[in-house]
């Protein structure tokens, strides 16, 4: 199928005595998002590394825009951009400065690389500062930058490892927004890695990998509704009474801090239940009720299902 | 109550840039202050100005009682220090980084390796080598190293970044145990639902502190309303929207569109401006401010 630009068939990978991958198999489609959720050292980034040919695979078979990289490593390598965890740039050259460097090992000629460099810093919002040096740029910048970076050679697939992890919710909201026009404009496969649940949100699918492993993959919402019925907010004061009642309650299988508000798991059915019988326990311990509802789930909810291991 | 932290136009110049501008807080004993900003926008700066390891240009700060200035080895012996680049051994096991800290701060008392390792939950892997633990517990080793000599008050430098739900779950829980031994917290992160679990939270633009309060008093000052638009095409409707004047913020979610829209601007004239423009709106709601919406308010 030439739309699945990324197929990845069997992965797996060791480093000694450790499976960091074990038996993956996924494929992205141009114009999609594929969200790779899971907990610290699930393998995520060695996923990332296989899939860009950084890592050699132990078994198990890549191929990127029909470029198998075992065979054919340097075409597979000319379709995808990546922007990696602790991505570098040289501080001391400027924003156009890295492009170009950017491009010329990536083997572009001028031709190709400075149209496209004009258009990517428009579209990153960047064109106004191409003399200024990389050192000198904010935060933000600098993000948009190495998104900037891994564009050049308009890739048809892009990897993201953790693209906004240490960044604040104000470049993190502006950087999903070039993704998702991204997505409209050019139509890459992407793939990416976050331990934000709202991210994986805005993705077009979501797999959840665990030791190694890939577990669960579906679309945003049918993750949730994995768990659909089965979450009550609970708010209210004292915080630490709702806790202890919400924990001690036998239908409750799980109580989790959202904010200022509490997610309650609820074993399946019992929803109603619970609701009435935390009402009665709370008012009757003199505790304040704000809030007790059953919610729609949030992926947030459903990996902490996922990470505790409960099917 | 007792003050923990007490700053007065606490500032810093590097060269022409002011990197913390004219900051007066107060912290109270036994708070967790959250402490928010962009990257850049001087909370770095301002920790290390408090534990005495970078001069202020100008104001004072006074950490525990003692001037940060002139009595910035009381300040250090009293306060516990943590970020994302904290320094362990990775060939040391858990309890040898910890009895080298220990060494450090010049505690010499093997119970409190103990103890702490007990308060942490870390006991069971302390014959384990740095560099064969996960993040979450390299994470605790490195909360565990900056408690060890009984500090009263702990820095905690974006702790959880990068940091998985459940990770970052437990990582709170033990900072409400610290908090509730009496440890005063001041901590920075860019996860909007931790500055919910703080008792206070201030945020910085640039240098300053453009407010300070309780979580739920920040989120009841908030200069605007929040509007949840589910329309199509998104996009289309969301470049629109930038364009009105009366839009104090915007952002693209899975499948609408979060706005913070002055008290100057009707929701009817964004609806009329959508349907003007083709836009089919599917569904269109008020929303409780979060967090999130108050740190992108002041940005």
């Amino acid at each position: 199928m030439p739309d699945k630009l990324i197929e990845a068939d069997d992965l797996s990978k060791a480093f000694g005595q450790t499976q960091a991958v074990v038996g993956v198999s996924l494929q992205v489609a141009s114009g999609e998002i594929y969200g790779l959720v899971g907990p610290d050292g699930a393998g995520k980034t060695t996923l990332l590394r296989l899939l860009c040919g950084a890592l050699h695979v132990d078994s198990g078979t890549v191929s990127l825009a029909g470029f198998d990289i075992a065979h054919h490593v340097e075409q597979a390598r000319e379709q995808i951009g990546y922007l990696a965890q602790r991505f570098s740039l040289y501080e001391e050259l400027t924003v156009m400065e890295n492009l170009k460097f950017f491009a010329e090992v990536r083997g572009l000629p001028a031709k190709d690389w400075l149209p496209r460099s004009q258009e990517i810093l428009t579209f990153v919002g960047l064109a106004d500062f191409t003399g200024r040096r990389a050192g000198q740029l904010s935060g933000g910048m600098k993000q948009k930058l190495g998104l900037a970076l891994a564009l050049v050679n308009r890739p048809r697939i892009l990897l993201l490892d953790e693209p906004t992890t240490g960044v604040d919710p104000l470049t993190r909201q502006d950087f999903w927004e070039l993704i998702i026009k991204l997505l409209r404009d050019e139509g890459p496969a992407i793939l990416v890695s976050t331990p934000y649940m709202d991210e994986a949100d805005r993705c077009t699918r979501v797999g959840f990998l665990r030791t190694g492993k890939l577990i669960r993959e579906g679309t945003p919402s049918e993750l949730r509704s994995l768990i659909l019925g089965r979450v009550v907010e609970l708010a209210g004061q004292p915080q630490s009474l709702l806790a202890r009642l919400a924990s001690s309650d036998e239908d409750v299988e799980n109580v989790q801090r959202f904010g200022s508000r509490l997610h309650l798991r609820i074993r399946a059915g019992q929803s109603e239940v619970v609701i009435q019988r935390l009402n009665e326990k709370i008012i009757g311990n003199g505790g304040k009720l704000d809030s007790l509802r059953m919610i729609e789930p949030q992926l947030e909810d459903v990996f902490i299902v996922f990470a505790e291991g409960v099917s | 109550m007792s003050t923990a932290i007490h700053t007065e136009n606490l500032t810093r110049r590097f060269g022409n840039f002011l990197a913390v501008d004219h900051l007066s807080f107060e912290v109270q004993t036994g708070q967790i202050f959250g402490y928010l900003g962009a990257n850049g926008s001087g909370k770095t700066t301002t920790i290390r100005m408090l534990l005495g390891l970078l001069h202020p240009s100008e104001g004072s700060a006074r950490v525990l009682g003692y001037e940060v200035i002139t009595q910035a080895e009381q300040v250090r012996a009293r306060s516990g220090y943590m970020s994302q680049k904290f320094a362990l051994y990775n060939e040391l096991t858990i309890r040898e980084n910890l009895a080298f800290y220990a060494g450090v701060y010049g505690v010499n008392d093997a119970k409190r390796l103990n103890e702490v390792m007990g308060s942490l939950d870390i006991e069971s892997h302390q014959n384990q080598r740095v560099q064969d633990l996960s993040a979450g517990w390299r994470q605790r080793l490195a909360l565990a190293a900056a408690i060890i000599h009984r500090p009263g008050l702990l820095f905690l430098d974006e702790p959880t970044s990068g940091v998985d739900p459940v990770a970052r779950r437990a990582f709170w829980d033990l900072i409400y145990a610290l908090s509730a031994d009496g440890i005063t917290i001041m901590v920075t992160t860019h996860y909007m639902d931790e500055a919910e679990y703080c008792s206070m939270v201030g945020i910085m633009r640039a240098g300053r502190l453009l407010a300070i309060d309780e979580p739920d008093n920040l989120k009841h000052k908030l200069p605007g309303s929040i509007w949840q638009i589910f329309a199509e095409p998104l996009l289309t409707a969301l470049e629109i929207i930038k364009k009105l004047p009366g839009i104090i913020r915007t952002n693209l979610a899975s499948d609408h569109l979060r706005l913070i829209v002055s008290p100057d601007l009707r929701i009817e004239q964004i609806q009329q401006r959508l349907i003007e423009a083709g836009i089919c709106i599917q569904k269109l709601q008020p929303g409780e401010p979060s967090m999130e919406d108050v740190f992108m308010a002041y940005q």
